[in-house]
């Protein structure tokens, strides 16, 4: 690794002066993802800020559903029994994502803030548009490695089907995030401006034309906590990761839903899909068309062919066009326990 | 960083000429080995070490290397013993325990979070050490697969992998073990399935992965505080 300043931190008030003051200086939470860049030299950073000491791991009732710390574990929160019992789906998305040892590390704002990434990305002999400039050193200001998309046109069978663009066609790998989007939470921020708090569904964002940027913060802003409102999908939740392996690997595909029954027929649901965009990926049309309809085949089968209106495949993940209809198929059957 | 190497190759002494005295110890296979490891890592060092370094390197001990670069100090408590260090930033816990307190239990396989060869515990949680810095376990309690004996008495769950034959290298081994106990202290590991699910991170090139689920509830059965 390339040498890099140190600050430790108490306060979001220090953490936020600190990362503020200095280009090149990002926060350090579990590190899982950011210090893995930082061996690859994608990142190479002129600070980290440690903000694991500050206080915001808590999570709580609120009058409205849940608050979670933003610095609370992956796995605390996976494991926390008021999310088990009136969010299963969170609870599924995390213990889907990485490994036991990567869920004690990882946090709610650090599992937000990983990357949206592919191998191209990670490679600085490769062609990326994302990686953006050198943050210290000699070279700081130039490209990080030659610009381009090599993804277009070369391996991309992990990658896009919606929201890509002509830069940058990677995907957000989140499972936890998925989850979120589904579950309309919002995301509380506090930066050198103030505090504000936005939509989770609008925290990410498509690459467009900046895909070096994947979400909406601004520079020194801190994610201090996320709120999950109350919903009454907790009998008929489920997370459907499809992926290479049986477990520890990005999904292909991935499908979050929730759902409220009457006798047999979906009163509200909520769905999301991972592995198919630059940010999870909200289906608003599919849930439109089930609601107030009935759990059958033949309306999953129309509400997800809905879902892939504008789905574009790049070569190596063409077969992605037909996995993910199927997937929303499945996780729907057995969200409402029809299949 | 091909490049860094060869520049930096002709300033290096060769170590193995410089050290014979190791080879001119008692016979023991194992201290050669231990002294040809530690040597090959000292000249990988070198090798991606800043020019800023290599001043600090040539005036002598290889220790005078780390001093060149700003350190920070760190108090961490590691399988019991409370240690006062003083740490570059950029080290992480891996590095710390291998290469600066000599606790070559702990392995690094991947290096980036991939294969759990490195799995210590923090706090009673296990983690990746390579991808910890160091400086981000201040004040903490580590546990190592040193610290999990009491004294010759091997740990329960090292007992079982012997029993269960559950490895083969044993490269993955002690990242295995310790991942197994937490697997345990956490409630995870009430079928062979969910053993399987908890221990993904865990990935052994040998495939005893069998062996290994087998062990591991086998020490679940058996009970106990682990």
């Amino acid at each position: 690794m390339n040498p890099f300043q140190f600050t430790r931190v108490s306060t979001p008030k220090a953490a936020i002066a600190a990362v503020t003051k200095e280009s090149g200086t990002y926060f350090l939470a579990g590190g899982t993802n950011l210090i893995d860049l930082v061996k690859r030299e994608v990142i190479i950073p002129e600070r980290l800020v440690d903000i694991n000491k500050l206080p915001l791991a808590t999570i709580e009732k609120t009058a409205t559903g849940i608050r979670i710390g933003a610095m609370a574990k992956n796995s605390a929160v996976a494991d926390h029994e008021l999310v088990k019992k009136h969010f299963p789906l969170l609870s599924m998305a995390l213990n889907a994502g990485a490994s036991a040892q990567l869920r004690n590390m990882a946090t709610v704002g650090g599992n937000m803030m990983q990357r949206t990434r592919c191998s191209y990305f990670y490679d600085t002999s490769m062609p990326c548009n994302k990686r953006g400039p050198v943050q210290s050193g000699p070279d700081k200001g130039q490209p990080n490695g030659p610009t381009g998309c090599r993804a277009i046109g070369g391996s991309n069978r992990m990658h896009a089907i919606f929201g890509a663009s002509g830069k940058c066609i990677a995907v957000h790998p989140s499972d936890m995030c998925i989850a979120l989007a589904a579950l309309d939470a919002t995301v509380n921020i506090s930066g050198p401006k103030g505090d504000r708090s936005v939509p989770f569904s609008e925290f990410h964002r498509l690459p467009g034309d900046m895909p070096q940027k994947d979400n909406t913060l601004a520079p020194g802003e801190l994610i201090m906590s996320v709120d999950v409102p109350t919903n009454a999908f907790s009998e008929h939740s489920y997370y459907l990761k499809v992926r290479d392996r049986a477990s520890y690997a990005f999904a292909l595909v991935s499908v979050g839903v929730g759902i409220s029954m009457k006798g047999k027929t979906i009163q509200d649901i909520r769905l999301a899909m991972g592995g198919v965009a630059h940010k999870p990926w909200r289906l608003k049309e599919a849930e439109q068309f089930l609601k107030g309809k009935e759990a059958t085949e033949a309306n999953f089968k129309q509400a997800a062919k809905l879902t892939m209106t504008g789905a574009k495949g790049y070569g190596e993940n063409d077969f992605k066009l037909t996995l993910a209809p199927n997937s929303i198929v499945e996780a729907l059957q057995v969200a409402t326990k029809t299949a | 960083m091909a490049r860094y190497f060869c520049a930096l190759i002709p300033h290096i002494k060769n170590p193995a000429m410089e050290n014979e005295h190791i080879t001119n110890e008692p016979e023991s296979p194992h201290a050669s080995r231990r002294s040809f490891l530690k040597q090959s890592s000292a000249l990988a060092a070198f090798a991606l070490t800043p020019p800023a370094a290599v001043a600090a390197v040539e005036n002598g001990l290889d220790e005078k290397v780390a001093v060149a670069f700003e350190q920070q100090p760190l108090r961490v408590e590691i399988n019991g013993v409370a240690q006062q260090l003083s740490v570059e930033p950029r080290v992480t816990l891996l590095d710390l325990l291998r290469e600066q307190l000599h606790l070559t239990g702990t392995k690094k396989g991947c290096d980036h979070g991939q294969c759990g060869a490195c799995t210590v515990h923090v706090d009673g949680q296990r983690v990746n050490s390579c991808l910890t810095l160091a400086l981000t376990t201040e004040g903490a309690k580590v546990t190592t697969i040193e610290g999990l004996a009491n004294g010759d008495k091997l740990h329960p769950m090292q007992e079982a992998f012997i029993k269960h034959d559950g490895f083969q290298c044993g490269y993955c081994t002690p990242g295995q073990i310790m991942s197994a106990v937490a697997c345990i202290r956490e409630g995870h590991a009430n079928t062979p399935e969910e053993v399987r699910e908890y221990m993904s991170g865990n990935i052994c090139r040998c495939g005893a992965y069998a062996n290994i689920v087998e062990a591991i509830m086998d020490v679940k059965k058996k009970g106990g505080q682990l």
